[in-house]
């Protein structure tokens, strides 16, 4: 309903000021800090999503009048800069004048027009540099936000640009790759194994729309999630998400999987990943060659509450009322195990089908061992895709894919974005790009033959294999 | 199967893509007691294809052998036949994500074209979302019916023939997204607008020319749309290969080997390189670039009708 794109409390909101987002959720009373700006969402609360919004003093919303653009009434522009200097005198206002306006709660767009106004440059200025001029002041100081509805592009574009480092530098235009290449959609039945904070997964659910079912495979206590819970997906969703360990692949392959051993609990796991969820404020160091991340070992939590005796208090109902929350404790943690299990088994039995309509792997890990195992539990003519950071690690893998056979149409693939800024007799790429957005090795499944490398086999080999007549090139093992 | 759904087994009336190696295959549709011919010999579909499993190897009548492999659309647009330049997968990629579609969402399209595009959008917005695509030429229109039909998706788009830029998409108010490949855009803005939901939605435009992208831009700002923004995406392809390099004779004793600064220590190493001093190379893998490659296919303005 229409309802839906109206903001609510509790929703997962995105808020977006000129590139820069960041994930919220929208509750009452509650101050947000972005781009140096402090406010309270309550007044966004039943507007429509997509909504520009003004920070007004006492940090409160007020939606964005349309206002005609100011149309500096001197129409006035030099035709070059031959006579225009830098004395660092050009602005008449000071620091402190400006400071003082905005202390006096000015308006960001009359203090742009005090600055234009105080510049003895402006009017010497060409048109387009004016244009610039204005563009730049407004950004400084006209502070207005919008609220926008999360979705994969609004999301993987916020990651990218804040933590690449805890998505693997996944760029967004990578992710697509990934959902088209793997033909992510409803209905489907998908194997998901991921170490970019739950982005992956959540890009997966969007394009399932809540059909079809997803086994998440999990490092460590438990699978994080803290990027698809900004994606406010409803409840449903969640029904047909199953997860498995990896710890438990080897013994599932080979038959002699149990629930009995389970890894640590995985809520307490997700609690302490969900603490650095990627939507703090501060941008971490761009270049960290070894991120280490919050181990993935959940470590037994004591509760103080329970390990210690119960206190000396004299009052014995105090006690009876102790000892009867103790029990509760014990049951509430039983009923989680047993569910645990339950759920765990559930996921086992679908993987033992091995009819899964595909595998997206973009982790941290050596992709190669994760490849080789997981896609035992895939059918015949269905696509994978494997993400990594580095193209080395890919290599291998496409090696040894081949040596185990099973898979035909490997392609290593990699690909370039370029933003252009596009105005009138000003239209050029944008002056930075990214240097790099990971790599990819797709392909599809087919029925792998026991008593394979035949003869036979060989001949499709070679067709698979682009010639190699115009450089001199071996396919030697190392 | 259809387009929009796996199946395990091929059928009667499936359309099956025919892998016969690197980068080669063709479509094929099933139909009891015919034959297709392969330059490995003779496909029988009666009893070479059908009740087969997909991903099944195929033998052919001169010994040779093919996969079968479940159509997708992604497969589709490597193999459809062209009416027109078509929009290939990395740009739709792109654009799926970017238009923000996913199952439940109403589409606009114009032109229909070969229907590259037109496949993915409808698996993406599958089960409960709509397509509908307009295309003036009226041959195509009927083509792109007809092709949606046999892939099991005809109850997921509505095809019109019928200028987009004059008489629109023929719906209004309702569709979360619309995308344009047609050579005059800005024509068309106006209509996008409407076609869109009255709360909103996003647009894509394609275009080959910057002259295209500008005046489409211009007319997006004037219609009222946000967010306005050109992309271009290229996709890179590498061949994996292990290369030889020759070391350098520069007159070194055999015994001074240890001192060239390759270790030969351990070839079973994976992936790290290994010297062979004796034939006096170095082996490494690596991704080699492809000696041409696809440099432009068109820019991508998207923005949002807020």
């Amino acid at each position: 309903g229409p309802g839906a794109r109206r903001i609510r409390e509790g929703d997962c909101a995105v808020l977006k000021r000129d590139e820069v987002f960041k994930a919220v959720s929208v509750l009452r009373r509650r101050k947000i800090i972005f781009e140096k700006q402090w406010f309270y969402l309550d007044n966004a609360i039943g507007h429509i999503y997509g909504t520009t919004f003004e920070v007004t003093s006492g940090g409160n919303l007020q939606p964005k009048q349309e206002v005609e653009e100011t149309t500096t009434e001197t129409k006035e522009a030099g035709t070059d800069n031959r006579n225009i200097v830098d004395d660092g005198k050009s602005q008449k206002l000071t620091h402190d004048d400006i400071k003082a306006l905005k202390d006096k709660g000015i308006k960001g767009q009359e203090i742009v027009q005090q600055l234009i106004e105080n510049s003895t440059t402006f009017r010497d200025k060409t048109e387009f540099a004016q244009d610039k001029y204005i563009k730049k002041k407004k950004k400084k100081y006209e502070a207005v936000i919008t609220i926008v509805k999360p979705s994969t592009r609004i999301l993987s574009t916020m990651y990218y640009a804040r933590e690449p480092g805890k998505i693997n530098h996944l760029r967004y235009d990578t992710l697509a790759q990934m959902l088209t290449l793997g033909n992510v959609h409803a209905g489907n039945k998908m194997i998901v194994m991921e170490t970019c904070a739950g982005l992956v997964l959540g890009a997966v659910m969007e394009r399932m729309g809540g059909y079809g079912s997803i086994i998440q495979m999990y490092p460590g206590g438990g699978p994080v999630r803290a990027a698809t819970s900004c994606f406010g997906f409803p409840k449903a969703f969640f029904d047909n998400l199953h997860e498995f360990p990896l710890s438990k692949v080897q013994s599932l392959l080979s038959g002699t999987f149990t629930t009995e051993t389970l890894p640590a609990d995985p809520e307490e796991n997700a609690l302490l990943e969900e603490e650095s969820n990627g939507l703090s404020e501060e941008k971490q160091p761009s270049l960290q060659e070894t991120e280490e991340e919050p181990a993935p070992e959940a470590p037994m939590e004591i509760n103080p509450a329970e390990e210690q005796d119960t206190m000396d208090i004299n009052a014995e109902d105090v006690e009876f009322k102790e000892n009867k929350e103790k029990e509760n404790n014990v049951r509430e943690k039983q009923l989680k195990q047993w569910e645990r299990r339950k759920k765990l088994k559930e996921a086992a039995a679908l993987l033992r089908e091995r009819n899964a309509d595909g595998l997206i792997v973009a982790s941290k890990f050596h992709p190669t061992p994760l490849l080789l195992s997981l896609l035992e539990f895939v059918a015949p003519s269905r696509p994978f895709v494997v993400y990594c950071q580095y193209k080395e690690p890919l290599l291998e893998c496409y090696s040894k894919l081949r040596e185990r056979g099973g898979v035909i149409n490997l392609k290593l693939s990699e690909t370039w974005l370029r933003n252009y800024q596009v105005l009138p007799d000003r239209s050029h790429p944008k002056l930075t790009m990214s240097g790099g957005g990971g790599y990819l090795l797709s392909g599809i499944t087919v029925v792998l033959e026991k008593g394979k490398a035949d003869s036979s086999n060989s001949e499709a080999l070679k067709m698979e294999e682009p010639s190699s007549k115009r450089c001199k090139l071996q396919e030697l093992p190392c | 199967m259809s387009f929009v759904e796996y199946g395990d087994t091929i059928k009667d009336g499936d359309t099956a893509i025919v892998f016969l190696g690197h980068e080669s295959m063709f479509p094929v549709k099933v139909q009891h007691g015919t034959v297709t011919q392969t330059k490995y010999g003779v496909i029988r579909h009666s009893t070479d294809l059908i009740g087969k499993k997909y991903g099944s190897k195929v033998t052919c009548s001169k010994g040779g052998w093919v996969f079968i492999l479940h159509p997708t659309p992604e497969l589709w647009t490597m193999n459809l036949p062209h009416r027109t330049q078509i929009l290939y997968s990395t740009d739709i990629s792109i654009i799926t994500m970017m238009l923000e579609l996913k199952p439940g969402s109403i589409v606009c399209e114009s032109g229909t074209g070969s229907g590259s595009l037109s496949h993915a959008l409808i698996r993406t917005v599958a089960p409960t979302g709509h397509l509908y695509t307009v295309e003036f030429h009226q041959q195509r229109a009927e083509k792109a019916r007809e092709e949606f039909r046999e892939h099991g998706v005809e109850h997921l788009v509505t095809v019109t023939n019928q200028d987009v830029c004059k008489n629109g998409f023929g719906v209004s108010n309702v569709a979360d997204a619309v995308f344009l490949d047609i050579p005059s855009p800005w024509e068309a803005i106006g209509h996008a607008k409407s076609a869109l939901k009255a709360e909103g939605g996003r647009i894509c435009s394609f275009s080959p020319c910057i002259e295209q992208v500008q005046r489409t831009c211009l007319a997006m700002e004037e219609y009222g749309f946000t967010e306005i923004n050109t992309l271009e995406i290229l996709l890179r392809v590498y061949n994996v290969r292990t290369i030889s390099l020759q070391i350098p004779d520069l007159g070194k004793a055999p015994e001074d080997n240890s001192s060239t600064g390759f270790d030969s220590s351990n070839p079973s190493q994976q992936g790290s390189p290994c010297a062979n001093l004796q034939q006096g190379t170095v082996q490494f893998k690596s991704g080699v670039p492809l000696r041409e490659v696809v440099g432009h296919t068109g820019y991508l303005t998207f923005a949002t009708k807020s």
